[in-house]
């Protein structure tokens, strides 16, 4: 990763590493704004948070500021991605899959084009602007559109990677990133690899498939859950679709059941979409950690985690729940 | 047409609270946008205190005016202006945006509060109010709509199929009052995104529309008045303001849009609001 003197330092060299993803979203465009010419960067009137200001500077005949107007962002991307650029597009992920949902169907994945649309302040950890702003339903109406393929990043190292991916991959992409600083799950040696779950730990007990922050919310789990006796294997579910159903075949087959966490509604979110790939493969029970048909509200991102039992807390009591049924 | 002496120095003191809550809010949320409601004080203090027919007395009248606040993340003002006249405690304010508080980061539909819709996402706000507008007249009311909203809410696209719809039903019960402060939160809105002249803008869209001194209590009053008695049309009161008008270190600062003033800012702005002494020290502890 380059420094920046536009971008705070990714890491501020506390340990154990914080960063937001959306800091990592700003260099990576960076690295993509030298490297190819063809990228272009739209934001509406949010360039300081979605953190594409840097390029803004660096490239200002690259950048487009849409003002407050996501439809309108959306479909001027399609146009300038029609004639061969590569247009990242960025707002919360409020606005820039809600506003605009029918323009990234219509104009965006009918077409197939290069949209990459990188959305930051997802879910509860956007914290006290509340539930106008907390996105919880992206994920579903993202991935359920045809073509559009779906990354939901751990941390700032793998989303450093997957926007750099993103810049690659053929097609619509999304990619949901947060406002918090959220706990470095990876080292920088990561790979990230579009696609394909990374399993960062192993037990046979159940598997906890996680997306976002709930990463390391799964991983503190299951270090709880093992001082108990139980042994959890945690997936890193990062790209939501296509969904690596191989992964979540061989951890039912393995561990015999399955806790989804994710900062998102459950329905059509996460756990909804390993559901169907656990039903087609190889049935076990299964519980799911997310927002259960309730929007947010007004609090800081960890009191709301806690609050809706997101936190590594919560996830450990739906553990021994799910474990309950699998011996029953 | 002036206000008296008494009339005027009430909307004033309203105004003057309105800003003071605001910064108090603001600051002990530790985060949320004073540089909005600070600048919409003036008009805000003036519609509540002397238009709109909202009071516990009238709260559950169907009847009775409505408010939108499209540009929902200026809400602490509205807060205030609603605890001002007897609707929300006054030491509920210091809730706000904390976990469980009624007082959202972004305004959330509670008729006990007489908070006549949520909002939070810019664009939604005008034809709301126009739906709104369109179940009075239906009903045969006389109820008045009043909908805030923002130069930069106007670059939403969905505000310009309202402002038609609302011209094409002659919804002449709808005012729009529109904080034209030139600041958004990438900047000062004319480098933004240019919306330009939006009283032309409503006029071609078919609407009786003012240009009006958004700091001039007098002139927001007979705008307000004017929009009252125009019979066919829905009326757009262009209120030019300064983003943190009677915060010196604020004003016409797009930095102020969406950040919260610490302790020593906390204690300026106030003191600039005539807060002093063992009452300052009091609001500080
Ligand atoms: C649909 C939507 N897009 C983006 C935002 C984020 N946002 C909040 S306020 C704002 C700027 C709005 O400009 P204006 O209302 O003129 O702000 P002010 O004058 O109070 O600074 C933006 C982009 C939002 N709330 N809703
Ligand atoms: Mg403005």
């Amino acid at each position: 990763m380059i420094a920046t003197p536009e971008l705070a330092p990714l890491f501020d060299g506390v340990e154990p590493r914080k960063a937001a993803t959306r800091n990592a979203y700003g260099e990576a465009l960076l690295e993509l704004g030298a490297s190819n010419p063809d990228v272009v960067v739209l934001d509406a009137d949010l360039s300081g948070s979605t953190k594409t200001k840097a390029f803004g500077k660096a490239h200002p005949e690259r950048f487009f500021n849409m003002g407050v107007a996501e439809a309108n962002m959306i479909g001027v991307a399609a146009g300038l991605a029609s004639q061969g650029k590569v247009a990242f597009a960025s707002s919360f992920a409020m606005f820039a899959t809600g506003k605009a949902f029918e323009q990234i169907r219509q104009s965006v994945c009918v077409p197939e084009l290069n949209v990459k649309i990188c959305a930051t302040h997802a879910g509860l950890t956007v914290g006290e602007d509340g539930k106008s702003h907390q996105m919880l339903e992206d994920v579903t109406i993202m991935r359920v559109i045809p073509g559009m393929q779906v990354i939901v990043p751990a941390d700032a190292v793998e989303a450093h990677q997957a926007v750099l991916a993103a810049a690659e991959i053929p097609g619509p992409v999304y990619v949901r990133l947060s406002r918090a600083s959220t706990p470095v799950v990876f080292s920088d040696d990561y790979r990230f690899e579009f696609g394909k779950a990374a399993m960062l730990r192993d037990g046979g007990d159940l598997a906890i498939v996680a997306m976002g922050v709930t990463v390391a919310a799964a991983l503190e789990a299951a270090d709880t859950l093992s001082t108990m006796g139980i042994e959890a294997r945690v997936l890193n579910m990062s790209t939501i679709s296509p969904m690596d159903s191989d992964a979540i075949e061989s951890a039912a087959r393995d561990c015999g059941a399955i806790l989804t966490a994710e900062e998102h509604q459950e329905n059509g979110g996460l756990g909804e979409a390993v559901a169907q790939a656990v039903v087609r493969t190889h049935p076990v029970p299964m519980e799911m950690c997310g927002m259960n048909g309730s929007f947010g509200q007004s609090g800081t991102g960890d009191e709301l985690l806690a609050h809706y039992g997101l936190d590594a807390a919560g996830l450990v009591a739906r553990a021994q729940q799910l474990l309950k049924r699998k011996q029953a | 047409m002036t206000l008296s002496q008494a009339d005027r120095a009430a909307v004033e003191a309203a105004a003057r609270q309105i800003r003071i809550d605001t910064v108090r809010m603001v600051h002990a949320a530790a985060c949320g946008h004073p540089g909005g409601p600070i600048g919409m004080a003036d008009f805000m203090a003036t519609l509540f205190l002397r238009h709109m027919n909202l009071s516990p007395e009238t709260l559950h009248r169907p009847d009775r005016d409505r408010f939108v606040l499209g540009n929902g993340h200026t809400c602490a003002g509205y807060y205030s202006i609603l605890s001002q006249k007897g609707l929300i405690p006054r030491d509920e304010l210091l809730t706000f945006r904390k976990l469980g508080s009624r007082l959202q980061g972004h305004p959330h539909r509670t008729p006990d509060m007489g908070i006549d819709f949520s909002t939070g996402s810019l664009g939604n706000s005008l034809s709301v109010s126009l739906g709104m507008a369109l179940a009075a007249k239906s009903n045969g009311w006389d109820t008045r709509v009043y909908s805030a909203s923002s130069d930069g809410e106007s670059q939403e696209g969905q505000i310009w199929e309202a402002a038609t719809a609302a011209a094409h039903y002659g919804a002449s019960n709808l005012t729009v009052l529109v904080d034209f402060n030139n600041v958004q939160i990438d900047g000062h809105m004319r480098d933004v995104m240019d919306v330009r002249d939006l009283r032309e803008k409503y006029e071609a869209f078919g609407w009786h529309a003012l240009d009006v001194d958004g700091h001039d209590i007098d002139a927001i009053d007979a705008a307000l008045v004017a929009a009252r008695e125009e019979t066919a049309r829905p009326s757009a009161l262009i209120c030019h303001t300064l983003i943190g008008k009677g915060v010196s270190f604020m004003e016409d600062q797009p930095g102020w849009h969406g950040v919260a003033p610490g302790d020593e800012d906390a204690r300026k702005a106030l003191a600039e609001l005539g807060i002093e002494g063992a009452e300052l020290e009091a609001m500080m502890a």
